[in-house]
């Protein structure tokens, strides 16, 4: 029989059309079931900071429970910096790799997530449609559905919680400052023995932008895009100040710890004796492994201190976005936040609404005994906004112009 | 087959280097258009030299690359000229291994641990001598002028070079010249001086060269112990092509290219040094002064490497140290207690890491030697000189890493190649590759002729005399230049996560990204575990032959 040449390459044209569209068709988060029977056996490669033992160590139970209740089957892709992630997603794109990315879900929020948003890198809307969103009771509580003031739109699901906590060693500080203003009295009397981290560092620009809130008359121009205020003039005091502050930093000034972590490392060394940091327990926690001596005790600055809500995000070309998802929705089980609240694992707090719970549900968050250098539970209650993003970029750029060269 | 050897390996080589550096030099000059760059345009170029400090990142990576080889390489050289025949050269031969496999990263974690003000050497001395109840406040790791980083380099790099000048030393018969040099009066270090330095350095250039270009471009060891404001320029442009403001990574690509300027710059300044060293010395070589400088330079030639492997493995001990240490404050000399707890918490994550280090190590390290060994076989029956070609099989060691990897990665992509573990062995390769080349050549090269020619004339096939006799009788050099392999594909951290995706975790990945959470115990555990395995690779490469020659020897009595 002929073969007709033209009809066949019609009918590969035809099937790898199909195929390719199959490949490319996106689960629908509101058929939850038909998400839930796509996800298993997938592999879901989730990209976290591998930096912290206690974020390794709650990933790894997830990856187990993961398997057993859903046949999912999860690899932590360790990071040093998540901005690595969003640069795989960028040169998968640019290659035109548009469906069989390497990455499934990422740990993220602030400006990285408003980066890949304005690049199209996310896939979604998805999480507003996870069935242990309500949960999050997210009319009442909108930090968990807005990222640094911008809308998430359902692009990110809720994670965790994170809130600037001050820590220092009790042994050799009886009156820790309770303001920016105390903080320069203190340094002055303690030289050397204070420091923040290095911009562009998250900690550390969150540092810069706790201290411009207390510092500038002008808040409001900090809730919205930074072009829309005249920088200059809400910075000013930000600026002044810390000309006054460095001199009497750690070393001068002239160099500064590199991550939120090192802060850690350095009371550990005794070369400082405050610190802070963004997870609430992270002192209580340092203890328990040794790195901070029992004389260590957090405390929360009068005025508030800035928090923000960390979310997973799901990358455009993701190739297993129903596994993904299906993990999004886990790690929004009250079993899942109950255990990652908990500090023998990794002590983040929940972003569910627990007053909203059942009873039964909210035994679950019950907390034994308080860790002596773990803050008091009605000390987060005062949690200052995050800026928006545009702010921290403005920021990082005029503290390098101005101290990035020693 | 034989023959498409050379050009194998130099496609091998090239053809990625190539690939990569291309998709760095268009977002260099505006074409990305994933973020909307379509047309040439300077502007990345104009973002890139408006950054703050970025002459003095530029100038620190310059002179650390020039400064940390210049000592390395004057240290080796006064020790091999000082120290042949006593014990120090005895035992520094056997530390020269070790050395060489621990990781630059686990050595910088060390080192600044050591040297900190609140590190080792501050703990020994205080509060007995210094009075310190508190750690003084000085800026000694991350000092602005890069010398922590120059010290740390030169620690790592003086074993390497020591190791290559061992490789090469005896082709050049020194003990001939020694000898006839002594008989005219002349006192031993100037008679090695003299005498065997001039034949001895062309022969290690190539990895001189080698490690400059590491040294201009260095990552892990900048982030540990270079200064900060400004970090070194490879550690900035790590920062701009991971930075959130995706639109960075057209100023990031310019400043890759701007790279790989300054480490052909500093290659080219290093060459001028070589000239005018050569006239400056010439006087000096044929002057006939036979004893000055004797003592201080026998002195120096003694203490100078005993001291920086003395520092490079207290560096060691104090990692290790810190992997068992519970509550540890200072001035305390040791800790509080001694604690499992780290290594427990951390062992039932060493399996997949282990697996895929020793596998790709082994992978790529294989078909490195393979790849080497028949490009040396084929210049050997083809009585070929050596290939001027060959130096492009360095080309990956003297482009930065940082200017061609993530230009690799797009291409890796466009090619429709995903993430998976045999891109990163090919990734390795880039690396491991050249080194082995380094180490086997010139080993390859000396063996006695006569050897194969006896082989040959009792009728013995090529093949079979490759086989039978070159291969036995090289085994030693073989196995060393495996475990360099070895030991450069396990350190190895940017390819392996940008080629893996972060999917194939390695030993070096992991403590990379635990590093970041800058928790000392842990980076001990990771760092000593990192240490190990390229160890273990040299203890079999110095245990087997002579195993196997034991064996032998039971045969043939």
């Amino acid at each position: 029989m002929p073969i007709n040449r033209n009809s066949l390459r019609a009918t590969t044209a035809v099937t790898m059309l199909a195929l390719s569209f199959s490949a490319m068709a996106n689960p629908d988060p509101s058929d939850w079931p038909a998400v839930q029977q796509a996800a298993e056996g997938q592999t879901v490669y989730w990209n976290a900071w591998g930096g912290d033992t206690r974020t390794n160590r709650y990933i790894n139970w997830v990856a187990q429970q993961m398997q057993a209740q859903y046949g999912v089957d999860v690899e932590h892709v360790k990071l040093d910096d998540t901005g690595s992630a969003v640069a795989r997603v960028l040169a998968e794109k640019q290659a035109g790799n548009g469906d069989d990315g390497s990455i499934d879900l990422i740990w993220i929020n602030g400006e990285n997530f408003a980066a890949m948003r304005e690049s199209d890198l996310l896939f979604g809307p998805f999480a507003e449609a996870l069935p242990n969103f309500t949960l999050t009771n997210a009319a009442a509580n909108p930090e968990v559905v807005t990222d640094f003031t911008l809308p998430t739109e359902g692009y990110e699901a809720p994670w965790g919680k994170a809130q600037i906590t001050f820590y220092y060693d009790s042994a050799q500080t009886d009156t820790p400052p309770q303001d920016m203003q105390a903080l320069l009295s203190w340094a002055e009397a303690n030289p050397g023995q204070f420091s923040y981290p290095r911009i562009p560092d998250f900690t550390g620009s969150t540092f810069l932008k706790q201290a411009l809130i207390e510092l500038t008359e002008q808040d409001e121009a900090l809730y919205q895009p930074v072009s829309e205020a005249d920088f200059e003039a809400v910075t000013a005091p930000l600026w002044a100040y810390l000309d006054t502050l460095h001199p009497h930093l750690w070393r001068s000034g002239r160099t500064f710890p590199d991550s939120g972590p090192n802060l850690r490392t350095l009371m550990s060394d005794g070369e400082l004796s405050l610190a802070f940091s963004f997870y609430p327990t992270d002192a209580a926690v340092a203890v328990m492994e040794y790195e901070l001596p029992e004389s260590v005790r957090s405390y929360v600055l009068e005025g508030g201190t800035l928090g923000n809500v960390h979310f997973v995000a799901i990358p455009y070309n993701s190739p297993h976005k129903a596994g993904a998802m299906v993990l999004a929705d886990f790690l929004l089980s009250p079993q899942a936040q109950a255990q990652k609240q908990s500090l023998a694992m990794w002590g983040d707090r929940s972003v569910l609404d627990i007053a909203q719970l059942d009873a039964d549900t909210q035994a679950l968050f019950e907390q034994g005994e308080r860790h002596p250098a773990e803050l008091p539970a009605d000390a987060l209650s005062n949690t200052l906004p995050e800026p928006h993003p545009s702010w921290m970029t403005a920021l990082q750029e005029a503290w390098l112009e101005r101290y990035g060269v020693n | 087959m034989l023959q498409l050897a050379p050009a194998l390996i130099i496609a091998l080589l090239v053809v990625p280097v190539g690939a990569g550096l291309v998709m760095v030099l268009l977002p260099a000059f505006g074409y990305l258009p994933a973020l909307g760059g379509h047309a040439a345009s300077i502007a990345p170029w104009q973002m890139l030299f408006d950054q703050p400090g970025l002459w003095r990142s530029v100038s620190v990576s310059f002179a650390s690359g020039l400064i940390s080889t210049a000592i390395a390489l004057i240290i080796v050289v006064l020790f091999l000229a000082a120290s042949r025949g006593t014990w120090l050269d005895r035992g520094i031969r056997r530390l020269v291994s070790p050395l060489l496999a621990i990781p630059h990263a686990a050595i910088a974690f060390g080192f600044a641990f050591l040297i900190a003000p609140s590190g080792l050497v501050a703990r020994l001395i205080s509060p007995a001598l210094t009075g310190w109840e508190r750690p003084p406040d000085a800026l000694i790791v991350n000092d602005p002028w890069g010398l922590a980083l120059m010290a740390g380099l030169a620690l790592k790099e003086a074993p390497f070079l020591l190791l290559m000048s061992l490789a090469a030393l005896p082709q050049l018969a020194p003990e001939k010249h020694l000898m006839l040099a002594r008989s005219l009066g002349y006192s031993p270090t100037i008679a090695w001086l003299k005498t065997v330095l001039p034949s001895l350095y062309p022969l290690i250039r190539l990895p001189i060269y080698a490690v400059i270009a590491y040294a201009t471009s260095v990552v892990d060891m900048a982030l540990i112990l270079g200064p900060q404001l400004p970090p070194t320029l490879s550690v900035s442009i790590l920062s701009w092509f991971n930075d959130p403001n995706i639109s960075m990574r057209f100023m990031a690509s310019a400043a890759a290219v701007l790279q790989l300027g300054v480490t052909l710059a500093a290659l080219f300044c290093w060459w001028l040094l070589e000239q005018l060293a050569r006239s400056l010395t010439r006087g000096w070589l044929i002057n006939g002064s036979r004893q000055r400088g004797e003592r201080a330079l026998r002195m120096l030639g003694r203490s100078a490497l005993l001291f920086s492997s003395v520092t490079a493995l207290a560096s060691l001990v104090g990692l290790g140290l810190f992997s068992l240490a519970g509550f540890w404050q200072f001035p305390d000399l040791l800790p509080q207690m001694l604690t499992l707890d780290h290594w427990q918490r951390s062992g039932p994550m060493f399996a997949t890491p282990l697996l895929n280090t020793a596998l790709i190590g082994l992978l790529s390290t294989a078909l490195a030697t393979a790849l080497v060994l028949a490009t040396l076989e084929n210049e050997h029956r083809q009585h070929l000189r050596p290939k001027r070609a060959l130096w492009l099989l360095y080309l990956p060691l003297l482009v930065p890493q940082i200017a061609f990897l993530f230009g690799l990665v797009v291409a890796a992509e466009s090619l429709g190649i995903r993430p998976q573990l045999s891109l990163v062995v090919a990734g390795h390769l880039l690396f491991v590759l050249p080194y082995v080349y380094l180490s086997l050549s010139e080993a390859y090269r000396r063996l006695d002729p006569r050897w194969l020619q006896v082989a040959r004339s009792l009728g013995v096939s090529r093949r079979a005399a490759f086989w039978r006799v070159r291969l036995p009788l090289l085994l030693a050099s073989v196995l060393t230049a495996f475990a360099v392999g070895l030991a450069v594909s396990i350190g190895q951290y940017l390819p392996t996560q940008l080629l893996g995706a972060g999917h194939v975790t390695t030993v070096t990945t992991e403590a990379v990204a635990l590093a970041a959470g800058s928790n000392r115990r842990l980076i001990g555990v990771w760092a000593l575990m990192q240490a190990v395995l390229p160890l273990i690779g040299f203890v079999l490469a110095l245990t087997l032959p002579r195993l196997l020659r034991a064996n032998r020897r039971e045969l043939a009595t």
